[in-house]
């Protein structure tokens, strides 16, 4: 039974799925009960699964991973709900110092499926702290996957993903994608879902390889279909993995294309941009026709909500880097 | 005696503390405090006699990591000296289902649980860090970054809360370990927040033993940390930490009144680190041996020792055969330690995550190759 649905929905129905199907699964953050959450992904939760499992918790980060890290020790599934990327840096020490770690530290005896929910990135005209993308501290951080969905379908399949996997899994939701809509099959099974930790092609193409993931998957496709009125045809792939990252469907594609092109919006300095054109050159090199390049935010400060278009990757920063790779 | 209040002049801290048996050996039947709550035990001769047996052996080991640290054959050790009351009166208080979650410094309360002592060695020699099963023993791996176990903790016994499993004599409840310098930590701060809110059947034990390596317990606070339980809405009780006897009757009960779904007690045992805070440290830089000598008085075997000598529960047979007990398990120790093997390089790799990692096989797949290219290199 598909429905077009919009993405904060669609995360609401694999959250739903997923409760449905394991017990032990509880939600917990700020918010997240009777309000449904800010953004109401977690809407009406709380009033069919309860008290105990939708938990309106105190307001403190540091709290609501910390707790969550006690719970999944005594058998329980946590989904943590941060709610705006800004605001996860009080449950840092707890993410990357305990959650990462446990797994190693007790040498595979403790197992931590905590997911962690971050609506991330800008674009949505929000005050300082409401707009950033910290996705590459968590990728950075062995112990912890990352994932971030672009699309209804996606976001439906991968929470439910997120959340039966034992690893710890920092889930990363484009928020201004929240309300976009798609077509979403709720009644299929999981099992037939495409795998987590997989790369997809979003476009293909056969000039150039365009790299997003999240927000940026929508401004990629636009920029490809621009390209194409040019007679441009650029492959767009969907990251959704950041931690692994899906390395042999990028470094196939960029065989084939010959040229890369990363686009995020987080600062460029030290992003998933950086890494990536790192082990694109060390694995395609001699398939390159022009250096990897990237769109990114830039290396300042998440701006200003007026100026905030002039921060973000749209489709001509992309179209005229992928202007640049062709003219090099 | 004071019953629970201070005595001007004495050894006693402004405010008091519970305490059932003085640093003379003499027994105090028991203490009521300003809240009504009586606490006393009742120990059979055998039970006190265990007691002894605890204190001394679990020093004893401490000592002779001490050594085995000073003889590098461990990368650093963080000695219990001084803090045997505590970490034994609040351990032997835990029932067998309830579930604790230590420091790095609790190698006594991890003796009391029946746990073979030379588990958390692989970490302090360098060759794991930790890598035991916490529910296995109802011990959690040891947590180095401060007070950050509180929190686990606190979401453990929410856990136990959401499985049904307080309101009732069997019911299960959770001890949180920590000590002075971790009560400035906002996300100590937060568990109790958190146990306060949601009724979590824990007890927090802190161990005063007055300083955070260098700094002292004025630099964390200037109200007696006990007291701060207050704010959060559960009760607050301060004992004397080196007094076995007072520890285990104040856990106990605390430890029951959350099993039995009275939520939360902070418990501060005022003692003294008698060591230094870990093998790396220096205390002779910031505190005076006066001090050291005066807290040394105060010594929770010694005043044992004197009760059960005084009331007749035990002779000197019983004192040497404890001593000679304790030495042949620290010897027994010190072989097993240096019997450890180092880890196999490859296996560095291994469970960085349940799941596994493509990059991370990858990663080991390129180190063997590596290590394997100097063999017959004569590297």
């Amino acid at each position: 039974m598909s429905e077009i649905i919009t993405l904060g929905k669609a995360l609401n129905h694999g959250l739903r799925r997923a409760m449905e199907n394991d017990p032990k699964v509880v939600i917990m953050g700020e918010d997240v009960g009777k309000l449904g959450g800010v953004f109401r992904i977690t809407d009406a939760l709380q009033k069919d699964f309860g008290e105990n499992r939708v938990i309106d918790t105190p307001l403190a980060e540091a709290g609501i991973v910390g707790t969550a890290v006690g719970l999944a020790i005594r058998g329980f599934r946590p989904v943590c709900e941060i709610q705006f990327d800004g605001f996860v840096f009080p449950a840092y020490n707890q993410i990357v110092a305990q959650v990462a770690k446990m797994h190693y530290r007790s040498k595979g005896k403790v197992r931590l499926p905590i997911v962690i929910r971050i609506p991330y990135g800008g674009g949505i005209g929000a005050v300082e702290h409401h707009s950033e993308s910290p996705e590459a501290y968590f990728a950075h951080t062995p112990g912890l996957k990352v994932v971030t969905c672009s699309n209804p379908a996606d976001a439906f399949s991968m929470i439910q993903q997120a959340i039966a996997s034992d690893d710890p899994v920092v889930f990363f939701e484009p928020k201004r994608r929240y309300w976009e809509k798609g077509e979403v099959d709720l009644s299929a099974p999981l099992s037939g879902a495409f795998p987590l930790h997989a790369a997809r092609v979003a476009r293909p193409g056969s000039d150039a390889t365009l790299l997003a993931y999240g927000p940026m998957v929508r401004v990629a496709l636009d920029a490809a279909t621009a390209a194409a009125e040019d007679g441009r045809e650029l492959e767009v792939i969907d990251l959704r993995t950041l931690s692994p990252v899906d390395y042999p469907v990028i470094f196939e594609s960029v065989r084939r294309t010959g040229r890369a092109v990363v686009v995020h919006e987080a600062p460029g300095n030290l992003g998933m941009g950086s890494e990536l054109a790192a082990r694109i050159t060390e694995e395609c090199f001699y398939s390159l026709e022009a250096p990897v390049l990237r769109v990114t935010g830039y290396d300042i400060p998440y701006p200003a909500a007026r100026v905030e278009e002039e921060y973000l990757p749209d489709l001509d920063r992309v179209l005229d880097t992928v202007d640049r790779s062709f003219g090099w | 005696m004071a019953k629970g209040e201070s005595v001007p002049g004495s050894d006693i801290p402004a405010g008091g503390f519970v305490q059932l048996l003085t640093p003379d050996g003499e027994r105090i039947d028991s203490v009521t405090t300003a809240d009504g709550a009586t606490y006393s035990v009742d120990f059979t001769d055998e039970e006190y006699r265990g007691l002894y047996r605890d204190l001394v052996t679990v020093r004893r080991l401490d000592t002779e990591a001490t050594a085995l640290q000073r003889q590098g054959e461990l990368g650093i050790w963080a000695s219990l000296l001084g803090q045997e009351a505590a970490q034994v009166g609040s351990g032997r208080a835990l029932r067998s289902q309830d579930m604790a979650f230590p420091t790095y410094r609790e190698h006594g309360v991890l003796y009391c649980r029946g746990i073979d002592p030379i588990m958390p060695f692989g970490l302090f020699r360098g060759v794991d860090q930790g890598g035991w099963d916490p529910n296995e023993f109802k011990f959690n791996t040891y947590t180095i970054v401060i007070g950050s176990q509180t929190l686990h903790a606190t979401g453990y016994a929410m856990g136990v809360t959401m499985d049904g499993k307080t309101g009732s004599p069997d019911g299960e409840a959770v001890i949180a370990y920590f000590g002075d310098g971790a009560t400035s930590q906002g996300e100590v701060n937060e568990s109790f927040v958190w146990s306060g809110v949601f009724n979590a059947p824990i007890v927090f034990f802190c161990q005063n033993n007055q300083y955070a390596i260098s700094e002292p317990l004025e630099r964390q606070t200037r109200v007696p940390l006990y007291q701060r339980a207050g704010g959060y809405g559960f009760p607050g009780i301060r004992v004397d930490g080196n007094d076995v006897l007072a520890t285990y009757a104040v856990t106990r009960a605390a430890l029951d009144n959350a099993r039995n779904g009275q939520g939360p007690t902070l418990i501060e045992a005022y003692t003294y680190r008698m060591g230094a805070h870990t093998s790396s440290d220096d205390p002779t830089r910031y505190r005076n041996a006066g001090e050291v000598e005066a807290w040394k008085a105060k010594d929770p075997i010694s005043r044992l020792k004197a009760f059960l000598t005084k009331q007749k529960v035990a002779k000197k047979d019983f004192f040497t055969e404890v001593d000679e007990d304790a030495n042949k398990q620290a010897l027994a120790l010190r072989e097993r330690v240096l019997a450890m093997p180092d880890p196999q390089p490859v296996t560095l790799f291994d469970n960085v995550y349940p799941n596994g990692s493509p990059e991370i096989d990858a990663q080991r797949k390129a180190f063997i190759e590596y290590q394997a290219s100097f063999e017959g290199s004569g590297h």
